[in-house]
């Protein structure tokens, strides 16, 4: 290596290190940091007569959205309601007892199975324990 | 006597060489034939880019953003100030007709092939400025804060973090977090009013030089030329004054709706769509099946569309490689093809 070769070498090292010690905080700056929100094993719902049957209301379970139905039968369901397509917020259809989702048309049965549309897994489930006439859904282990 | 035009100009050119621009200026030339409306397109582009800023500034005063704030201060500018309406329906008309004509000047100026050598940089800027504007229109519409933004950005957003091993990174880093919160909507603020504008103008900038330095294309073999200074241009300023009047119209009698403020608790709503220019892209998603061979529809719709948007963007460096015979064909064939995949697409979509 020669005198001109060693500076050149010098200078674009330094260069390029000036340059990634301006990069890397800029780039971690841009990454939120983490949410440290623990997410709860349970959450307290309402009282039974708060839902009617074929009616469905929308809960924050820690960071996600879950949904709560009662069918026409009377029967409890509590699945997450982020659709698991492109992230939508699915809903109850009463008419044909279903999960809908209204961005691209995905159907999911009660149980939260992908029954039709583009969905490619199922609505995670969630427990929902009546002790009295106080409903809580509670996470499936 | 020097009239005080020529003094002023005289001043000038001392110091600054106005006369030799103006020399340049007075053989800048267009050439007339059949497609020569279409000239008029790009132009039309600059001006409303123009119109947006003027307005983006306005509808700045009010404006603030955050999850509690947005909303209530776009219906603070529509309800209270004094022609607010009228800005924001302006800005947000304005919009859609601007990535209208991004669509029918890019398309004329493929199907008149004035992207072949050595015109494939002019093309290559074009196409980044197709994606600006698209993204100027996604980052804006989120801005008011509304029900159908939140779902629009929701839906997008998501579709990103279906890349495969960089896909949750991405997500994160566009989302601001896991989720589409107040958080996003700063960042598609600073995107939308800062960073945008900033990027736009430079490549507009670029665009527009290397157009002056190569001059329109087939100048020499068209039967006539008009010159720029001050026919093409009179016959420009006709066509903005004719567009932003329809686009006055169009605000009047159609002032952009608000609809409901976003929810993170409630569902998406029935028949819920997203602007027209994204509605191929969404119905083309939506035939696909979750799965095709193991592999999620996602993705193969990722791999579909950004692979034709690539071929799109390396389009004078393909054809230029066909053998002689089939240029022409081919221009013809995908130009034309894709308007009408375009259009069915987008049509079927806002139907369906
Ligand atoms: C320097 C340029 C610009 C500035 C400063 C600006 C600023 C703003 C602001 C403050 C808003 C929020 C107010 C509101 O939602 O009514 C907004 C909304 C919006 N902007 Fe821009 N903008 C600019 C350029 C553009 C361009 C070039 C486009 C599209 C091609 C665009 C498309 C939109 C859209 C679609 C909305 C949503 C309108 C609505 O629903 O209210 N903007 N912009
Ligand atoms: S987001 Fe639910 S079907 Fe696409």
């Amino acid at each position: 290596m020669n005198r001109r070769q060693f500076i050149n070498l010098i200078l674009g090292g330094g260069a390029l290190g000036c340059l990634a010690s301006a990069v890397y905080p800029v780039l971690r700056y841009m990454m939120p940091p983490e949410q440290v929100e623990a997410d709860p094993d349970s959450i307290k719902v309402g009282s039974t007569k708060d839902f009617p049957a074929g009616s469905s209301k929308i809960f924050k379970f820690g960071r996600k959205p879950v949904i709560v139905i009662r069918d026409l039968k009377g029967g409890f369901h509590a699945l997450t309601a982020t659709c698991t397509h492109l992230d939508c917020i699915v809903q109850y259809q009463k008419e044909n007892d279903i999960v809908w989702c209204a961005c691209h048309n995905g159907k999911y049965d009660l149980s939260g199975k992908n029954v039709s549309g583009p969905p490619p897994r199922p609505l995670d489930r969630f427990e929902v324990k009546v002790s009295g006439d106080e409903v809580a859904v509670v996470r499936t282990a | 006597m020097k009239t005080l035009y020529d003094a002023g100009l005289d001043w000038l050119d001392e110091r600054l060489q106005v006369r030799k621009a103006m020399e340049w200026a007075s053989h800048k030339s267009v050439p007339v034939h059949q497609g020569s409306f279409f000239y008029y397109a790009g132009g039309v582009c600059l001006f409303i880019f123009g119109l947006q800023v003027f307005t983006g500034i306005l509808l700045l005063m009010y404006y603030r953003v955050g999850a509690d704030s947005s909303y209530e201060s776009v219906r603070y500018i529509s309800s209270k100030v004094a022609y607010g309406w009228l800005i924001r329906s302006v800005h947000s008309w304005a919009a859609n007709i601007m990535v209208l004509f991004v669509f029918i000047h890019m398309f004329s100026v493929f199907l008149m092939k004035a992207f072949r050598k050595p015109r494939e940089l002019t093309w290559v800027t074009g196409c980044a400025l197709l994606g600006l504007t698209m993204a100027f229109g996604f980052s804006g519409y989120l801005l008011p804060w509304n029900e159908l933004a939140f779902f629009a950005t929701k839906v997008g957003t998501d579709i990103i973090g279906q890349v495969p091993a960089a896909g949750p990174w991405l997500l994160k880093f566009v989302r601001g977090g896991e989720e589409v919160t107040g958080a996003t909507l700063s960042r598609f603020f600073g995107l939308h009013v800062a960073v945008l504008p900033a990027l736009l103008s430079l490549t507009v900038g670029i665009h527009l030089a290397f157009v002056q330095i190569q001059g329109m294309a087939h100048e020499k073999e068209a039967p006539k030329t008009m010159p720029f200074f001050p026919n093409f241009f009179l016959r420009d300023a006709v066509l903005w004054l004719l567009v932003l009047n329809a686009i006055a119209i169009l605000a009047v009698f159609f002032p952009w709706e608000l609809g409901r403020k976003a929810d993170a608790l409630a569902s998406a709503p029935a028949g819920i769509k997203p602007e027209w220019y994204f509605l191929a892209q969404y119905q083309f998603l939506k035939l696909l099946p979750a799965r095709i061979l193991l592999i999620p529809g996602e993705l193969w719709g990722i791999i579909v569309l950004n692979g034709a948007g690539v071929l799109w963007l390396l389009a004078p460096f393909w054809e230029a490689a066909l053998p002689d015979s089939m240029k022409d064909g081919a221009v013809k064939l995908v130009g034309w093809g894709g308007i009408a995949g375009l259009a069915a697409m987008t049509l079927w979509g806002h139907l369906s």
